[in-house]
C-alpha cells in the first residue's frame, strides 16, 4: 500500500530533478539564518555555484554543537510568529538543541509518517497506542499526527503504568503498537506476568534505540506482532525520516525529503553504496529549520539492490554511533552532560565512570563517582544525602533515572589518552 | 569534671562495598602497632563507613590517610553497662528517660566490661544528662 505512490516511487531521473529542485529552494532558506549566510560566505560557496546534486559537497556539515551554540534561535529561518511548534533534545552542557516548525513542517511530517505506516499495511480500521513521551520528544506527537492523519484511532497513551497500557490494549482492541524495543519487551513480560494475551495486536513500531535481529525475533513471538524499525531524530523533523517496508530488509529513507550521503567520520570523504559510516543528511522539505549537510552520528549505509516494493534506496539498520553520544531507553546521552552535572556538585570528584546494563530489557545507566575527601563528614547519613542528590542532578539534566555509586576518592581510572568512561554492557549482536 | 573528658574520638572511614575493603584497614592499623578497641560497620546504597575505637586515633588517622583512605574523626561518648541480662536495658531507659537521641550505636564487651558507645546529636548535652542521670560515662583516657 502507498500514502503517496507518485512520489514513493519516483524514477531516478525524476527523483534527482526534484532533489535539485528542493536543494536550491532550501539553500535559498538558509539565507536567512545568520549561521549559514556566514558558513557559506566563509567557505566561499554560492549558491550560483551549486550546479548540481553532486556540489553539495563543496558546503561544510553541520554539526549538532552548532545547533547548541545556535540555542535558542539561532537556526530559525522564519520570524518566530511563523513556528507553530517547538521541540527539543537533551543538550550536553544543560542547554537543549531546539527545533521548530512551522505549520507546512507539521504536515510535511506527519505525511512522512503516515507514508511509513501505509507502507506497512496500517489504515484508518486500525487501533494505535502510542506508548512514548509525548512531552518535548518528537516521537510522542509525531506519530501522534501522523496516525490521525490516516484515520486511525488513536490512543495517546504516553508511557509509564505498564498494567494500564496492557488493560488498554485489551479493552479498546488495539492492533498497532509505537514504543522503544525495549519497552516492547517489558511490556510483554508484565502481560506474561499476569496471564495476559494480547491477541488484538498485529503490528509493533519499534525506534529510538538501535536494536537486534535477535530482539525482534523475541518481541515477534512475544507480543504477536510484525514488528518494524523505525528511524529519526528531531533535527529531521523526528520519527519518520527512514522505515522498513514489509520486506524488513533495511530502511527505505525518503529521498524526496532528504538527500543522503554516507561518509568517513574521520575524513568526511563520501563512502561508496555498500560502506558503512555516518549517515549525513540535507532535508528538502524542512521550512523553520533548514539544516545543510547535517551529521547525524548514526552510523549505517546505503544499500545495494533495489526493493521489492518499488520504492527508492535503503539504508541499513543503525549499527551505532560515529561519536559517543549513547541512547539510554529511548533518550539521547552524552557523557558531557555526565561531567557537566558532576562538576557543579562539590562534595564529588570530577572522575567518573557509566556503566550500561540492560536489566529485565530495559538499559540501567549506573554511574560511579568518587566522594571529595574535604566533604567527608564521618556520617553515613550524609553519603547517602550526597548519593540522593546526585541522582537528582542527573535526573534534572538526563530526563533519566540512573544508580550513583559512591566510591573512593581516587579508586576510579585516571586516562591519560582518550577517557574511556563508558562501558556499555548491553548486548550487541 | 569537664564534659571533653568524655568525648572520645571514633576514626570513621569511607569503604565501597567490595571485598578486601576491610582487610586493607585492619591490615594498615596492624602495620602500625594500632589496637582496636571497638569496631562496626554501617552499610547504606553500595557504600559504608567502618567506624572504630582505636588507642591511637590520631596515628590511625595519618596512616590511613596516607594511603588514600578517605577518614574522619567523630565524637561519640562510651556507657558503662552491666555485663549481665537487663544491662542494655537500664542504660537505655537512662538514655531514653533523659530524652537523649541517639543516631546510632554499638557495643562491646572488654576489660572495663560491657561498654555501649554512642553517637548523639548534641553531644555536651548529652554527658550532662546522663551524668545526672546516675550512669557512668567512661572517659577518653580509658581509650586513648
Amino acid at each position: 500500500m502507498y500514502w503517496d505512490k507518485k512520489i514513493e516511487t519516483l524514477k531516478p531521473a525524476d527523483l534527482q530533478a526534484l532533489q535539485f529542485q528542493r536543494l536550491k529552494k532550501t539553500l535559498k532558506q538558509v539565507q536567512n539564518v545568520g549561521f549559514y549566510k556566514k558558513r557559506l560566505a566563509e567557505a566561499g560557496v554560492k549558491i550560483s555555484s551549486i550546479k548540481t546534486l553532486d556540489d553539495i559537497r563543496k558546503i561544510p556539515f553541520t554539526k549538532k554543537q552548532d545547533l547548541r551554540d545556535g540555542y535558542p534561535f539561532g537556526f530559525l529561518a522564519v520570524p518566530l510568529k511563523k513556528v507553530v511548534r517547538i521541540h527539543t533534545t537533551s543538550g550536553t552542557t544543560g542547554k537543549p538543541t531546539v527545533v521548530a516548525y512551522t505549520r507546512r513542517d507539521l504536515d510535511a511530517w506527519s505525511d512522512l509518517i503516515a507514508r511509513n505506516m501505509t507502507m506497512i499495511g496500517i489504515t484508518a480500521d486500525d487501533v494505535f497506542q502510542n506508548m512514548v513521551n509525548y512531552g518535548m520528544f518528537t516521537g510522542g506527537l509525531g506519530f501522534h499526527y501522523g496516525a490521525e492523519k490516516i484515520g486511525m484511532t488513536v490512543i495517546p497513551s504516553a508511557t509509564g503504568n505498564t498494567k494500564r497500557q496492557i488493560e488498554m490494549i485489551q479493552d479498546f482492541g488495539v492492533t498497532t503498537i509505537h514504543c522503544t524495543p525495549s519497552y516492547a519487551m517489558h511490556l510483554s513480560e508484565v502481560a506474561e506476568e499476569h496471564g495476559v494475551s494480547l491477541d488484538s495486536l498485529k503490528t509493533g513500531i519499534f525506534g529510538a534505540e538501535a536494536w537486534s535481529e535477535s530482539t525482534r525475533t523475541a518481541l515477534e513471538k512475544r507480543l504477536g506482532v510484525t514488528a518494524y524499525d523505525s528511524y529519526g531524530l528531531s533535527e529531521l523533523f523526528g520519527p519518520g525520516v527512514a522505515f522498513e517496508c514489509p520486506e524488513r530488509d533495511g530502511l527505505h529513507i525518503w529521498h524526496d525529503s532528504y538527500l543522503v550521503e554516507i561518509i568517513d567520520p574521520e575524513t568526511g570523504e563520501q563512502l561508496a553504496d555498500g560502506e558503512r559510516g555516518e549517515l549525513v543528511v540535507t532535508p528538502l522539505v524542512k521550512e523553520a529549520m533548514p539544516l545543510l549537510r547535517y551529521r547525524t552520528g548514526d552510523v549505517t549505509m546505503l544499500m545495494e539492490d533495489g526493493c521489492l516494493c518499488r520504492r527508492g534506496q535503503k539504508i541499513a539498520r543503525i549499527t551505532g554511533r560515529s561519536d559517543d553520544m549513547l541512547v539510554i531507553r529511548g533518550i539521547n546521552v552524552f557523557p558531557s552532560q555526565i561531567e557537566h552535572v558532576l562538576l557543579k556538585i562539590a562534595e564529588v570528584g570530577n572522575q567518573f565512570m557509566v556503566y550500561i546494563d540492560k536489566i529485565n530489557h530495559l538499559d540501567e545507566m549506573t554511574v560511579e563517582v568518587e566522594i571529595n575527601r574535604e566533604y567527608f563528614s564521618g556520617e553515613l547519613a550524609d553519603l547517602a544525602k550526597l548519593q540522593k542528590k546526585v541522582v537528582k542532578e542527573l535526573r534534572d539534566a538526563l530526563e533519566l533515572r540512573t544508580t550513583v555509586r559512591l566510591v573512593e576518592p581516587g579508586s576510579l581510572p585516571r586516562f591519560e589518552g582518550k577517557a574511556k568512561r563508558v562501558i556499555d554492557r548491553r548486548e550487541k549482536e | 569534671m569537664e564534659t571533653k573528658n568524655f568525648i572520645i574520638r571514633q576514626i570513621s572511614i569511607f569503604s565501597e562495598n567490595r571485598p578486601g575493603r576491610l582487610a586493607a584497614i585492619a591490615h594498615a592499623l596492624g602495620e602500625e602497632n594500632i589496637n582496636i578497641l571497638a569496631f562496626s560497620i554501617a552499610e547504606a546504597n553500595g557504600f559504608g563507613v567502618v567506624r572504630a575505637l582505636v588507642d591511637h586515633p590520631e596515628k590511625a588517622h595519618e596512616k590511613l590517610q596516607s594511603l588514600g583512605f578517605n577518614i574522619a574523626f567523630t565524637d561519640v561518648i562510651a556507657v558503662k553497662m552491666k555485663d549481665q541480662p537487663g544491662g542494655l536495658y537500664e542504660v537505655a531507659k537512662v538514655l531514653g528517660d533523659a530524652g537523649i537521641n541517639i543516631e546510632y550505636s554499638y557495643a562491646y564487651s572488654g576489660k572495663e566490661g560491657a561498654v555501649l558507645i554512642l553517637r548523639v546529636d548534641q553531644v555536651e548535652d548529652a554527658i550532662k544528662k546522663i551524668r545526672n542521670s546516675g550512669a557512668t560515662l567512661l572517659e577518653r583516657s580509658v581509650f586513648h
